[in-house]
């Protein structure tokens, strides 16, 4: 179940596609990271990631969770965003069969889950086919 | 000067054409296509609501500024479909492009003047001084009740624009605005679907203020319509403003860049500004530009724009608005529709 802590802690990358980049080996991390798992660096630089990638994995959800039958079917999958930064979301805005492996994608700002009729709405990005 | 430094628009994918719903009520597709001058309209999909168009327009807008976010010192929303009725579709899309915390918010409701409205008090912090920026959109996930008239129109989209007086790329010369109370159209609070005075919404609503907003700002600036390269009115459907136009004494030529609406139905409170967008998207400098919007309730606000010479560098910054309604569009049949549109009744889920 979504609730309103868990909205707002998310938002910064949700909303914002706020990553943090460690300042020793430089590596991306989304979502931010405490300390780099590469060289257990703890000094990170805020970054914004991409909007724009290609589909690298993906799969078709046809028995969804609680919340989400009215989306099924539905294509969740991995993309690359420019950058090199990978993220899971959901591929939305088309039938899932016509998600492949290097779809290029626009990442865009959609409602992803809400709390019944009256509660709190969760936003966040979903990939879409580049228009 | 004061006037627009960015501006961005969002049209949703799906759409939905009037033979489509015609044929569910038994209606006369035809007749419903040559009187409205309509063909088809823009659908939400499910996960899109008012703020997530109005932060697609928003991000859109910032392209084309190419100013930090966190120098807009207020985000105002208009719309009559925002997703809560209690809680602020302003500051999601503050947060949502940076312009948090240091930022004045609200939402605006007027019927389908809302856009205009947040246009005209961000315009009015700009040109005090109180802010360096401020931001104005007008978006709607527009209502229209199963079988109503209004379902062949009512459709979704958005626009956004940033004011201000730095590398402005429209001056704003002139506003000013027209209202009476007037119950064409209303939605009470509770109510899924607005009603409205059928043919009372013509002449004594739509007409008589789109004709008290442009009359009324002509004679301010002392200009008339051959003064203007385009202009841009209200659009609940393709036949109002075209009459509008050709009484107030303009060319199709004038018109024809802003009037979306033959392919995406009426967007609300985003209907003036989408035409507005598209008309910044194709404008030169020195265009002069008249907008004029209406809501029901009732009133107008007009405004004069001229393109400055700063405006050819920013228009291809972001997706431009006809590209968004015309690239790659996907056509739903009824069924789908009233699922996107949550028209269904259904049991609550565990």
């Amino acid at each position: 179940m979504i609730t309103p802590p868990v909205v707002r802690r998310n938002t910064p990358q949700r909303y914002r596609l706020e990553a943090n980049k460690c300042a020793k080996c430089g590596k991306v991390f989304f979502p931010p990271r405490l300390v780099c798992d590469a060289c257990r660096g703890r000094k990170f630089a805020p970054v914004t990631l991409a909007d724009t990638g290609k589909v690298v994995a993906c799969t078709v959800i046809r028995t969804p969770p609680t919340g989400f039958s009215d989306l099924s079917p539905y294509c969740m999958g991995i993309v690359e965003l420019k950058g090199g930064t990978r993220i899971q979301c959901q591929i939305a805005d088309c039938e899932p069969e016509r998600v492949k492996i290097g779809l290029p994608v626009t990442l865009e700002f959609r409602r992803v889950q809400e709390d019944g009729e009256s509660g709190v709405l969760a936003y966040a990005y979903k990939a879409v086919p580049a228009r | 000067m004061a006037g627009i430094v960015g501006y961005g628009a969002y049209i949703p994918r799906y759409r939905i054409r009037v033979e489509e719903i015609a044929k569910v009520w038994g209606a006369d597709a035809p007749s419903y296509k040559k009187g409205l001058m309509l063909r088809e309209k823009s659908v939400p999909a499910p996960d899109q609501d008012t703020i997530t168009i109005a932060v697609e327009a928003a991000k859109n807008a910032l392209k084309r500024a190419a100013i930090p976010p966190a120098k807009i010192g207020a985000v105002y929303v208009g719309s009559e479909s925002h997703p809560y009725a209690v809680k602020p579709t302003g500051t999601a899309v503050a947060e949502a492009i940076g312009a948090i915390p240091d930022c004045h918010c609200a939402d605006l409701e007027f019927a389908c003047k809302a856009g205009s409205e947040s246009m005209f008090i961000a315009f009015s912090h700009v040109k005090s001084g109180e802010m360096e920026y401020a931001m104005g959109i007008g978006a709607d996930t527009s209502q229209g009740a199963p079988g109503d008239a209004l379902e062949y129109s009512a459709s979704a989209g958005g626009a956004a624009f940033i004011m201000g007086t730095k590398d402005v790329v429209a001056t704003l010369d002139v506003q000013y605005s027209f209202m009476t109370d007037t119950p064409d159209f209303w939605r009470r609070e509770y109510m899924h679907y607005p009603r409205h005075g059928g043919r009372f919404t013509g002449d004594l609503a739509y007409f008589k203020h789109v004709r008290g907003g442009v009359e009324g700002i002509l004679k301010k600036s002392k200009m008339k319509p051959k003064d203007f390269r385009y202009c841009v009115f209200h659009q609940p459907n393709g036949k109002f403003p075209t009459r509008m136009g050709k009484e107030l004494g303009f060319t199709e030529e004038q018109y024809r860049a802003g009037l979306l609406v033959p392919t995406l139905g009426n967007t609300y409170s985003g209907a003036s500004p989408i035409g507005l967008s598209a008309i910044l998207d194709e404008a030169k400098p020195g265009d002069r530009i008249l907008m004029c919007s209406f809501g029901s309730g009732a009133g107008s606000d007009a405004f004069i724009f001229t393109a400055t010479a700063r405006l050819p560098k920013i228009q291809g910054r972001a997706r431009k608005t006809r590209d968004y309604l015309d690239t790659n569009p996907v056509y739903l049949e009824y069924g789908a529709y009233t699922k996107f549109r949550r028209k269904i009744l259904k049991n609550v889920e565990d």
